[in-house]
């Protein structure tokens, strides 16, 4: 479905994505874990063209086509859409409205099951701004379930999990697992291996780089071990190169 | 009753508060006071228990006067409508409004001038609102495209203790054309203001706005709170002022005022001052063009960059 082939990114003359190579196949769930600072917001926002991002070199393939000169909404258009970190406020934009942007012309039935999919009672949230009165964890959760509604090709979920208490986690691990039975694809990106475990296939990023590629127990045990002690974030070691 | 010399010209009045977004049934319905002007004239209104609303035709406009008595609940709320249909003309609305001790009501108003080229439309309002009393007033106006109007609103208001008082004034369809707003409210003890105020400018529209709030007893509360949208080459002056006078007085000025054109122009001049160590007042103020941040977050979900901009434009005056 997407492939990114050879993709480099330099900003102010620093290499922040370097020759990566992915594939997200069809119905599946591609998690791509990463400490901070390696490159995964930018592969997402590379992916989706947004913040002005545009690569040095390289690919990126949908459904057969190359997406890099498309807008953003092109790309929303195709089937393509963007769960943020730290989504945007929007003041005056109520919940129902935000979800009902989706395009799916859903009625309020199906707005309503798409928060309850990430554990929000729809009674006390349909009709609130998505603006600063909401936590961070709420805003969060609430763009998980516009992206529910919208129902995309490929979600490319960026740190779904970050900002989340751990009641609500499951919640939304849920939601992501129900957005892929549904039919999405889902490039997941996070920090956290215990949330690779709802993934098919695992790639660990460092400097930019996918250094491995596999099963998310394994993967999640190797990007344990060899990661989250490394000293050499943004420089990745040679071995790793040549994984 | 309506006057047969001048039915024609209040059902245009009231066809026009319709489009506008008001609320024709409750100008025709007698348990609903209201009153309905055009240019000079008092083309209806109605009174209830507890709500004397009264009017007296001038020169240019009326002398209008509500009066809510001691501890009258008002459960509906009181229409106004004010407007003038043809393309010239002035409107001067002197208006006094005294809520007494006790009384709550909610004021829904409308000025219409669709076919403006040509219009001046002047309030000079002194409100007073007793201790303990609550008065909600709802403004809005609907202006033609040519911008040729111009519409000078201004308002002395006194709250006694522990009075509410909710302003809100939203013109935010058609053009604005010259909008000099200037509001001024002193607070007694432990009351409430907030005043929430709308403008899209357009075209060349000029909008200044200047409002003030001074907190004179303790434990007085004010949010000074408005949002300007300006595309094309309007331009916009806010000045929020609050002024902290007794202790543990309140006060926050919040102005954003987004620009979304390049010869748009906005300025804001938040002005908040204390005078007793045991107040605080604070602002915010924010002016720029709209949040590329925002407009992605909108074009990810498929809207094209011209629809997000309207959404979120729509969202801050809302």
């Amino acid at each position: 479905m997407l492939a990114v082939e050879n993709l480099r990114l330099q900003l102010n003359g620093k290499l922040v994505i370097d020759d990566l190579t992915l594939q997200v196949n069809e119905r599946e769930i591609l998690g791509v874990l990463g400490e901070n600072g390696t490159g995964k917001t930018t592969i997402a926002y590379l992916i989706m063209g947004v913040n002005n991002y545009k690569p040095t070199a390289g690919r990126m393939i949908f459904e057969g086509e190359d997406i890099g000169a498309l807008s953003v909404s092109q790309r929303a258009k195709k089937g393509i859409s963007l769960a943020w970190q730290e989504p945007a406020r929007i003041e005056g934009l109520r919940v129902k409205d935000y979800l009902k942007l989706s395009g799916n012309n859903f009625g309020m039935e199906q707005i309503k099951q798409c928060l309850l999919m990430v554990g929000m009672e729809p009674s006390q949230y349909l009709d609130r701004d998505i603006d600063n009165t909401l936590s961070g964890g709420e805003r969060k959760r609430i763009e998980l379930a516009s992206i529910l509604a919208m129902k995309p090709k490929l979600a490319i979920l960026d740190e779904p999990d970050s900002g989340i208490d751990i009641v609500s986690l499951p919640l939304i691990l849920n939601g992501v697992v129900e957005l892929n039975r549904q039919g999405s694809s889902v490039l997941l990106i996070t920090h956290n291996e215990k949330v690779m475990e709802i993934a098919h296939r695992v790639s660990v990023l460092c400097a930019g780089k996918i250094v491995r590629t596999g099963a998310p127990a394994e993967t999640g045990r190797w990007f344990k071990d060899n990661c989250r002690a490394c000293l050499h974030i943004n420089v990745p070691a040679d071995e790793d190169k040549k994984v | 009753m309506i006057d047969s010399v001048v039915e024609k010209e209040y059902q245009g009045l009231v066809d026009a508060y319709d489009k506008a977004g008001g609320d024709r049934t409750a100008l025709v319905n007698n348990d609903v006071a209201s009153l309905v002007v055009h240019e000079n004239r008092i083309l209806s209104a109605t009174e209830i228990e507890g709500v004397k609303l009264t009017g007296e035709s001038q020169e240019h406009g009326i002398m209008a006067g509500l009066v809510v008595e001691e501890g009258c609940k008002v459960s509906r709320p009181v229409h106004l409508c004010f407007g003038i249909l043809p393309q010239e003309g002035l409107q001067e609305i002197g208006l006094r409004v005294d809520i007494k001790r006790g009384a709550e009501v909610k004021v829904i108003a409308h000025c219409i001038f669709p076919n403006a080229v040509h219009i001046t439309h002047k309030m000079d309002a002194v409100i007073n609102i007793e201790d303990n009393a609550s008065f909600s007033y709802k403004e809005t106006h609907y202006h033609g495209e040519s911008g040729g109007i111009e519409v000078i609103p201004k308002a002395r208001v006194t709250l006694g203790e522990k009075a509410l008082y909710e302003n809100t004034f939203s013109l935010v369809e058609g053009c604005v054309g010259k909008l000099d707003f200037d509001f001024e409210v002193s607070s007694a003890a432990r009351s409430v203001a907030e005043m929430i105020l709308k403008v899209y400018g357009k075209k060349d529209d000029i909008i200044k706005i200047a409002e003030k709030v001074n907190l004179n007893g303790d434990g007085a509360r004010s949010l000074i709170k408005t949002r300007v949208v300006l595309r094309d080459r309007a331009r916009a002056e806010v000045i929020g002022e609050t002024y902290g006078n007794a202790p543990y007085a309140r006060g926050h000025v919040d102005c954003v005022e987004l620009i979304n054109g390049e010869e748009a122009m906005g300025k804001a001049i938040p002005i908040v001052m204390v005078s007793n160590e045991k107040a605080k007042v604070t602002h915010e103020a924010a002016i720029g063009s709209i949040d590329r941040r925002q407009v992605e977050t909108l074009m990810a979900r498929g809207l094209d960059e011209n629809e997000a901009v309207d959404v979120i434009v729509k969202g801050i005056l809302r």
